[in-house]
């Protein structure tokens, strides 16, 4: 039994299945959809460390070393995809329990849902350029509908404004792989990347411009952020966590380094460009946080900050610079998924996200103001949280490649970026009680748990740096990308 | 010359994404730049004076390669296009909401979000 097709399989038919049993009983659907996560993120934990494996679509096995049918690839790299959308996928499912009770048609909620980790987790594993386009559009469409779950007038408009611009990044990207099949004659990743093997023409730079600015749109770099932080704040708190934790750097990043680094190659140019676009990301995501007054505004814009660290160092194409990005993509997973998620549960007991009218919440919400603490500090960079390590092995891996600029621009921004959740946290959790103050009423069961789950893994995720742990998991994925082009010879077998 | 045609139809639709401000506009413009894709997906296949990719038992296998249109890029601009109708469909269920609560097409009068 080949369990890589189970990956996609298993999401795909529980969001077909689940709507048709449980439109009368949203308790069945509830243990339905945290079955299928919670299944899902074992088969992940179960692959981990597993040797390379492919699986060739309806048994089309390449002849002669010519793919003919689709395949997925199940190497370091998916894996440690896998791990970061099933581990949060998990856990956000869990905090819907009780908050998704205030909507209607829970049912159709956790549809969408695992039609949306369905795409990721084919975005992840697949081998095959047009299916990667599939799968994208498959996570995107879903991901259209989550923001526009609440159907009032600000979750439809940034839901219309995601839904325009996300589509022209598909059009950009499909434009994209469209150029590179005329070019080289093949879809299959492995197979495009022999036939090019480096060696790039013009006209291949125009499928890389395309391919960038799809992909940069996706993962919401700096010139191409717009949407996000409308998008992001107008989805149900889940859905936020799930689009700032992993979505976007999903379909975004992940997919962007697997074809520069793995299909086209990283030159020293697509280098410098995703340095460049990273850092931008950086500096201006963290300064347009700074003046929020909407909680979850607030960290939409500091997603933009902290992805920009991770391009940063994906870009520096180094293996140290990889792994510590890799490191900082999981980390920020974890917390940024567990700051959306209190601010849900903030607005959840007290019906505001607007950081004026806060203030003192911590004594009310006791669970939610030392998580959220946690969180904060760990995205603002304080040993001995996740964070902090994770952000000195990028700094680290710019001063070993000798880009000392980089490294001070990422040391600076780490800086601003403790200014800002120090700020956040004194304005919401501490200081002077308000008029949220005494409106603040029970946070329920499943979102405490799944809070104070992802609390401890802020703290406990610092030790994936240790060096058994490391070459299980962030080198295995950190090696797939610094290989480039020898991905080639593993997937064909060649 | 066919190629730049296609680029044109593909700057003609981001144009309007861009510029336009009535929601049916915008749509119809995403739908002229997927259709660009689409077009050019298709030419890439496209061979002259070729026959259909189907082979039958008194066809040589060199005579089919020879003649023969590329049939890959027909499956994918299927499935582009049935991506494409999806897409389109949601943005038209959310643009009929969005008429709903706010009475107009304009999206300068739909601005309750601050940039």
């Amino acid at each position: 039994m080949q369990i890589i097709p189970l990956f996609v399989a298993i999401p795909l038919g529980a969001a077909f299945f689940i709507p048709m049993v449980g439109r009368k009983n949203p308790r069945l659907c509830d243990m339905l959809t945290n079955i299928t996560t919670l299944a899902l993120f074992l088969m992940a934990l179960s692959v981990i460390g597993k040797e390379t494996s492919v699986y060739w679509m309806g048994g089309w096995i390449p002849r002669l070393g010519v793919p003919l049918g689709i395949n997925l690839v199940l190497d370091g790299m998916s894996v440690f995809m896998l791990v970061t959308i099933s581990l949060i996928s998990f856990l956000v499912t869990v905090y819907s329990i009780q908050y998704m009770d205030k909507f209607t048609s829970k049912a159709r909620f956790y549809s969408l849902f695992l039609l949306m980790v369905a795409g990721m987790n084919g975005v992840a594993l697949t081998g095959d350029l047009f299916n990667l386009y599939v799968f994208l559009e498959i996570a995107s469409i879903a991901s259209y509908a989550l923001v526009a779950f609440g159907c009032e007038h600000e979750e439809l408009e940034a839901s219309f404004k995601y839904l325009v611009l996300g589509s022209v990044a598909s059009t950009l990207i499909l434009f994209g792989i469209a150029i590179t099949y005329a070019m080289t004659g093949s879809l299959n990743m492995a197979q495009v990347s022999t036939i090019i093997g480096g060696d790039l023409k013009a006209i291949h730079l125009f499928a890389i411009a395309l391919f960038i600015s799809g992909f940069g749109l996706k993962a919401a770099l700096v010139p191409f952020h717009a949407w996000l932080p409308d998008a992001h704040p107008s989805a149900p708190a889940p859905i936020s966590a799930m689009l700032s934790g992993v979505l976007i750097k999903t379909i975004g990043i992940y997919a962007m380094a697997r074809v520069m680094m793995n299909v086209i190659g990283l030159t020293p140019l697509i280098s410098y460009i995703m340095m460049v676009l990273g850092t931008i990301s950086m500096v201006v995501g963290v300064l347009l946080c700074m003046g929020q007054d909407d909680i979850k505004r607030f960290l939409a814009y500091s997603s933009i900050s902290q992805v920009g660290y991770v391009v940063l160092g994906i870009g520096l194409g180094t293996r140290l610079g990889i792994a510590a990005a890799l490191f900082h993509l999981i980390n920020h997973a974890v917390f940024k998924s567990l700051l959306f998620l209190n601010s849900g549960a903030v607005e959840y007991s007290t019906g505001t996200r607007d950081l004026n009218k806060m203030g003192g919440l911590k004594e009310k919400l006791p669970v939610t103001g030392t998580t959220s603490l946690i969180g904060s500090m760990s995205i603002a960079g304080i040993p001995p949280f996740s964070g902090f390590w994770s952000k000195l092995f990028i700094i680290m891996a710019c001063v070993q490649a000798e880009r000392y600029g980089f490294a001070a621009w990422a040391a600076g921004v780490s800086v601003l970026t403790l200014a800002a959740f120090m700020r956040l946290q004194r304005r919401a959790f501490f200081g002077e009680p308000k008029e949220a103050y005494a409106a603040a009423g029970k946070v329920p069961g499943s979102m405490k748990v799944s809070m104070v789950g992802l609390a401890i893994l802020c703290v406990v995720m610092g030790l994936l740096w240790l060096p058994q742990v490391q070459h299980a998991f962030l080198i295995p994925a950190a090696r797939v990308l610094q290989e480039g082009l020898d991905y080639a010879s593993y997937v064909l077998g060649m | 010359m066919h190629y730049a045609l296609c680029l044109m139809l593909f700057m003609v639709g981001l144009y309007g994404v861009m510029v336009k401000r009535n929601l049916i506009k915008i749509i119809i413009s995403l739908i002229i730049m997927e259709s660009a894709v689409n077009v050019f997906i298709v030419m890439v296949g496209y061979r002259k004076d070729g026959i259909a990719p189907i082979m039958n038992k008194a066809m040589e296998a060199e005579t089919f390669v020879r003649s023969s249109v590329d049939p890959l890029p027909q499956a994918l601009v299927l499935t582009a296009i049935v991506i494409g109708l999806g897409v389109t469909a949601m943005t038209v269920a959310i643009a009929m909401r969005l008429y709903e609560r706010y009475g107009t097409y304009d999206i300068k009068e739909i601005r309750k979000l601050k940039g």
